[in-house]
């Protein structure tokens, strides 16, 4: 457990965390940006198509199909591919990539969260007289939420693991420490970035985790505290 | 331009395929071999961790969470941590794909068991299921589309996630994606390595998805 000892080495070292370009806290801001940037961007992309075709039921097949081909395509193929054209190295190129890499899971979970609302439930609602937008929000969303910030939730912590990968194609972000580390043989430097990494991930999932607890409406118990349903 | 444009270098390149077929094939071959186990593997450990995470609160957080932690890894890491044990092997890769897809699978597992409707539940018991009948006929075959849209993203995930092998030597196509990139930016094999990766992907997820009709036929009807 010698490598464990030198992570822990690296990461007490003040100098590893305030130095200025490839300190840990100026790659943490720059992996913070690319991630933000990534998320919103595909969130601008997802959500509103999701929410469109989930309740119009149309094109289900195309977008889970589209969706599918998004997914597939591997991040590290992306990267190297527009690494390869006039996009070139660099933030961008990231930014763009792990935000294609984003887009499949909120789409899906907004497709099939909305698909997955009871049927009687919309039909209720239209013949209570609500338009067909009220029926998307006010009946659809609701009920779509859990799903819908899974799958937000999903791809946010998708995209701050996978934005490590930025650092192979000279993007920046948190990658870079576990990079040099590994030009370097010097596995105590890539298990320290990993640390990092890791805890800058869970972060993300229990910031999304209370995001989605605060969208998600119903009693607003603490899930802890939440008791076992009657029937159960 | 760049050096890389110097010489002709076509994104796609039939001959190149042609040439290297053989490579292609093997290449292809270990790609299909780590998905299929990583999957079956995941999903085998990943059907106990959720059953036991939804009969116990308790529990439900801490397996949750492990495997949120284990997804938040990066695989950069992950393939580091796993090296010094098994090696610059095929068992490396693996290791790190089982636990990649658990996270998908054990999440949609529980989503699956959880979507069954309590009345659902309540009704069976009333007619006097047990508890393995009741899992066995009644929940699992109303959880069954949630499983399969589990493994379907599982499935489609690991067959990306292979290509991060690259870092052991084992990435299966990728290696044509990081080989084409390390020799001067040649771009057939890199274009190659992804559509193959792409097609296999799509492939997989096509034949996951009519497995998962012919075992769900009563939700065919649903849309008249």
């Amino acid at each position: 457990m010698n490598v464990f000892g030198d992570a822990v080495r690296f990461l007490n070292d003040p100098f590893n965390w305030t130095r200025p370009g490839s300190g840990i806290l100026d790659l943490l801001v720059q992996h913070l940006q690319i991630s933000g940037a990534a998320v919103a961007l595909a969130l601008l992309v997802a959500l509103p198509l999701g929410t469109w075709l989930g309740h119009t039921g149309r094109g289900g097949a195309f977008t889970v199909a589209l969706s599918n081909v998004g997914r597939a395509v591997p991040t590290l193929a992306i990267l190297t591919i527009f690494a390869v054209t006039p996009i070139g190295f660099g933030p961008q190129a990231t930014t763009l990539a792990l935000a294609l890499f984003a887009i499949p899971p909120v789409l899906t979970n907004t497709y099939v969260g909305f698909r997955q609302v009871d049927r009687d439930v919309v039909e209720a609602a239209r013949a209570m007289g609500m338009t067909g937008r009220q029926v998307t929000f006010r009946a659809e969303l609701p009920l779509a939420m859990p799903l819908l910030m899974t799958g937000v939730r999903t791809a946010a912590v998708q995209v701050v693991a996978t934005a490590t990968l930025a650092a192979l194609v000279a993007g920046g972000g948190l990658g870079r420490i576990i990079n040099l580390g590994f030009g370097q043989q010097n596995y105590g430097q890539v298990v320290a970035g990993a640390i990092v990494v890791a805890a800058l991930a869970v972060l993300t999932e229990l910031v999304f985790v209370a995001l989605s607890w605060l969208l998600t409406p119903g009693p607003r118990t603490l899930p802890r505290l939440r008791r076992r349903p009657a029937a159960a | 331009m760049s050096a890389a444009d110097a010489a002709p270098n076509p994104w796609v390149d039939p001959s190149y395929v042609v040439d290297n077929w053989d490579t292609i094939l093997a290449y292809t071959a270990q790609h299909v071999r780590l998905t299929v186990l990583a999957v079956v593997i995941g999903s085998v450990i990943a059907l106990p961790m959720a059953l036991v995470a939804r009969r116990s609160r308790w529990l439900a957080g801490p397996v949750l969470g492990l495997s949120t932690l284990v997804y938040t890894i990066p695989s950069l890491a992950m393939f580091a941590f796993v090296a010094p044990f098994t090696g610059l092997s095929e068992t490396t890769v693996l290791i790190g794909l089982v636990l990649y897809s658990l996270v998908v699978l054990v999440r949609n597992f529980l989503a699956g068991l959880q979507s069954v409707p309590a009345d659902v539940v309540e009704a069976a018991r009333g007619m006097g299921y047990g508890a393995g009948r009741l899992l066995w006929r009644v929940e699992l075959p109303l959880a069954l589309p949630s499983f399969v849209a589990g493994i379907r993203i599982a499935t489609v995930s690991t067959v990306a996630l292979v290509t991060v092998g690259v870092i052991v030597g084992q990435g299966g196509l990728g290696q044509l994606i990081t080989g084409g990139f390390n020799a001067n930016f040649y771009r057939a094999p890199i274009v190659t390595g992804a559509v193959g990766c792409v097609l296999l992907a799509l492939l997989a997820d096509a034949l996951i998805a009519l497995a998962g009709r012919w075992v769900t036929p009563w939700t065919r009807t649903v849309r008249a």
